[in-house]
């Protein structure tokens, strides 16, 4: 049976909750190419440089919230569906989407608003250029501040479906081990509502009421630190689906099997214990933090690579496991009997490829030492443009290729431009990336509409700079025509009418080694939830005290709109 | 739990690589002497920056020097300069001297970063920022705004010149200590 023969509800949800994903990756695309051709000087007739920082909003906003977050709502409510055998309860599911559908309208509108002249709305501008960190005291239109936190809200109701699910199945299997897929998922979403209190708080307690002028200043200190409480673990929440496709899909991709089904558990528990108390350290080059505290962040930062560590030999084993079920042999040769021809898997492994390279410029970041060189500049960029711009953004367009016909009942489109499309990708991020890094390194700045300066020029020690921003607006291109790519072969797939037998099947083969050879321990929730929390007290706990003992307004900024 | 002996060597690995890195982290912070921005610059109303009334020396930002080997450099970031260090005010500090630069904003997050260093620090309203370096090579280095602070953002730089120690004039106010 197809998914949507068998779960018609549910598929109609994921199905709504993929369209807004890639509307919302179509507008990100089109204004990254803007950006990367605006800020090498290479072409500036699309905007002024003053409304670039509007399109950045947009940017960051549309990809790094709204695609990955609606993106992620489909794929979990398919993965629970597929693995629990139930529909998701449908009214907490619809309801959920529609307040993070709204919120998502509600925030673009605020942006788009910059470029559209500022109208007056509600006796304010309407204008959002705060970019996606938004920090105060720079201040946008009320409007903006409320679509984001009913994009958080929104989400913590996709959670409860997924729960609830939860619940339902084990009232009728009480003794039976969480499907590995469910487990993952429940597993995100805990670290999710332990992450998103942080940046709840600051919208909801101070941006919101300061925006709307009931309390006249806000501590930016405290905002940010806010802001990056949830800031780091955010990465988690859009890595951790990447995951759950390479542990329980891509194998079955390559032919094979999971390798462990215990320790594909071990690593997601420590990612929700591991991923919140990391912050600070987004904030090593902040003054007012203690720098003992930017050191425990620094530490839990790397521990936070051992899951990541652990991922890639059971990715690599099970997909070499593959291979070898198909008569590969050979310590490399496996490589070329594995299937390149189906885009799922070669978008998967080209973006774990990525993630690799990603990996290394991270533990760079990491360095609580090294950072003070890059902090800021073009690297950073060049870093997350590995990460959720391609580990995730490059699984979910792959794994698309592999659902939307299971979501649809429709065969894929344009199979020939479906193959050719992640090794476009592949190679506009390689050229747009390696060249952030080398620009970070001489350090040009991110967010930067005109990088170049009456007092100075850049000089850099590998490549004329001239150079770096050609590979960059070349990169770029390339990138936006992969998403273009993309979009006309979802486009043609969805139009398309039913007929035929699908060539995919939701079906998940058993592991090698199954959950029961994991301790039951593992999936106590109420163990690690708590074990969490204490973590958080530990890294968050005195700072927070100490920037709130003074008052949690003091020492306040008033706002300045943008 | 059944964990194969192939896992069991990766993750021996894993661990061994990640000790490591704290070990040259730490060491690189505590053991080669590069100071970070902490808390020690204290806190101040950013108003009172704006307004230049915090009995401090960013009502009159520039160089200070505190003793032959010693300079602070109280420097004001704002929509969209430095003070000093934008356009034909540049910071002019003098080479193998200890300098501490101290920044604050005057309105917005601004950020501090002069190129081909690691001096780099955001510059947060209410918050004072130290960061004290040496420079060994005299010459002119970049200062960059990196943090997003509004619509003239790319306009904001600057530029540090470094003078060799004996060519450099001090003509601020005598001995601030
Ligand atoms: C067509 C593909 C893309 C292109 C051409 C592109 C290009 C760029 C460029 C040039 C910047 C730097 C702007 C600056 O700092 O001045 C940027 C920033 C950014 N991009 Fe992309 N990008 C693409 C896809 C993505 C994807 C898929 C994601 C995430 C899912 C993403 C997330 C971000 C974020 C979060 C920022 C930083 C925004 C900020 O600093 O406020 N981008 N992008
Ligand atoms: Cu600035
Ligand atoms: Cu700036």
């Amino acid at each position: 049976m197809v998914f949507v023969d068998s779960y018609p509800k549910t598929s109609k949800l994921v199905r709504r909750q993929f369209i807004v994903a890639f509307v919302a990756l179509g507008i990100g695309a089109l204004f990254g190419i803007v950006q990367a051709l605006h800020r090498t000087g290479v072409f500036r007739g699309f905007v002024s440089s003053a409304d670039y920082y509007t399109i950045l909003t947009g940017h960051g906003v549309l990809l790094a919230l709204v695609f990955t977050t609606f993106f992620i709502a489909g794929l979990f409510g398919w993965a629970v569906t597929n693995s629990l055998e139930r529909e998701l309860p449908q009214a907490v599911a619809w309801w959920s989407f529609r307040l993070m559908l709204f919120g998502s309208v509600l925030a673009t509108v605020a942006i788009l608003g910059g470029v559209l002249g500022a109208p007056t709305v509600l006796g304010q501008d309407l204008s959002a250029d705060v970019l996606f960190t938004f920090y105060a005291p720079l201040q946008a239109h009320p409007l903006f501040y409320v679509g984001a936190a009913l994009l958080i809200v929104g989400s913590w109701g996709a959670g409860l479906a997924y729960f609830k699910s939860l619940w339902e199945w084990r009232a009728e299997n009480p003794d039976e081990r969480i499907p590995l897929q469910t487990f993952m998922v429940v597993t995100t979403m805990l670290m999710w509502y332990i992450s998103t209190i942080g940046v709840a708080v600051e919208v909801v307690v101070f941006l919101i009421p300061w925006s709307l002028g009931l309390i006249d200043q806000v501590d930016p200190l405290l905002t940010r630190t806010l802001f990056w409480y949830f800031g780091h673990p955010v990465v988690y929440f859009w890595l951790m689906p990447a995951y759950l496709v390479w542990y329980t899909i891509l194998p079955k991709l390559a032919g094979g099997r999971l390798f462990s089904d215990p320790l594909a558990r071990v690593v997601f528990v420590l990612f929700l214990l591991l991923s919140t108390p990391v912050g600070f350290h987004h904030q090593y080059v902040d003054p007012g933090i203690p720098a003992g505290f930017k050191t425990i962040a620094m530490t839990n930062t790397m521990f936070l690579l051992l899951p990541s560590l652990l991922t890639a030999f059971t990715v690599v084993a099970s997909v070499e496991h593959g291979a070898r079920q198909h008569g590969a042999t050979g310590y490399v040769s496996w490589l070329r009997e594995l299937p390149w021809d189906k885009p799922a898997f070669t978008g998967c492994m080209l973006a774990g490829l990525m993630f690799a390279a990603g990996g290394f410029s991270g533990m760079i970041n990491a360095g609580m030492n090294i950072n003070y060189l890059i902090h800021n500049t073009l690297w950073v960029p060049g870093h997350f443009h590995l990460t959720v711009g391609t580990a995730f953004a490059l699984t979910a367009m792959a794994i698309s290729y592999w659902l939307v016909p299971q979501l649809t009942g429709k065969r894929l489109r344009r199979r020939s431009v479906a193959v050719a499309q992640p090794y476009v990708w592949f190679i506009g991020m390689a050229l747009m990336s390696n060249a952030m890094h080398r620009a970070g390194l001489a350090g040009i700045p991110r967010r930067t509409a005109e990088p170049t300066y009456d007092e100075f020029a850049f000089q850099s020690a590998t490549g004329s700079v001239g150079e770096m921003r050609l590979q960059i607006a070349i990169g770029g291109t390339l990138l936006f025509v992969g998403a273009a790519m993309f979009l006309f072969v979802m486009a043609e797939t969805w139009l398309a009418h039913r007929g035929g037998t699908l060539s995919v099947n939701s079906a998940i083969p058993e592991p090698l080694s199954g959950p029961e050879h994991s301790p039951r321990l593992l999936d106590n929730y109420k163990l690690w939830t708590a074990i969490a929390l204490a973590l958080i007290v530990i890294a968050y706990g005195p700072p927070l005290v100490s920037m709130v003992a003074d008052g949690i307004t003091t020492p306040g900024s008033p706002p300045f709109p943008v | 739990m059944q964990v194969h002996s192939f896992e069991k060597v990766w993750l021996g690995a894993a661990l061994l690589l990640i000790v490591g890195f704290i070990a040259t982290v730490t060491y690189g912070t505590a053991g080669a002497g590069v100071k970070m921005v902490d808390d020690s610059g204290g806190e101040i109303d950013p108003e009172a920056v704006k307004s230049g009334d915090t009995g401090t020396g960013f009502d009159d930002p520039g160089v200070v020097r505190q003793n032959d080997s010693h300079y602070v450099v109280y420097v004001v970031a704002q929509q969209f300069q430095f003070v000093p260090g934008s356009g034909d005010n540049p910071i002019r500090i003098p080479a193998d001297t200890r300098v501490t630069f101290r920044v604050t904003s005057a309105d917005v997050m601004h950020g501090f970063s002069i190129t081909e260093t690691n001096i780099n620090t955001m510059v947060i309203p209410g918050q004072v920022a130290d960061i004290t370096a040496k420079f060994d090579e005299p010459g002119t280095y970049g200062l960059v705004c990196h943090e997003y602070c509004g619509a003239g953002h790319h306009a904001m730089g600057g530029s540090v010149e470094v003078v060799p120690k004996s060519e450099y004039e001090y003509n601020g106010t005598e001995v601030q200590n």
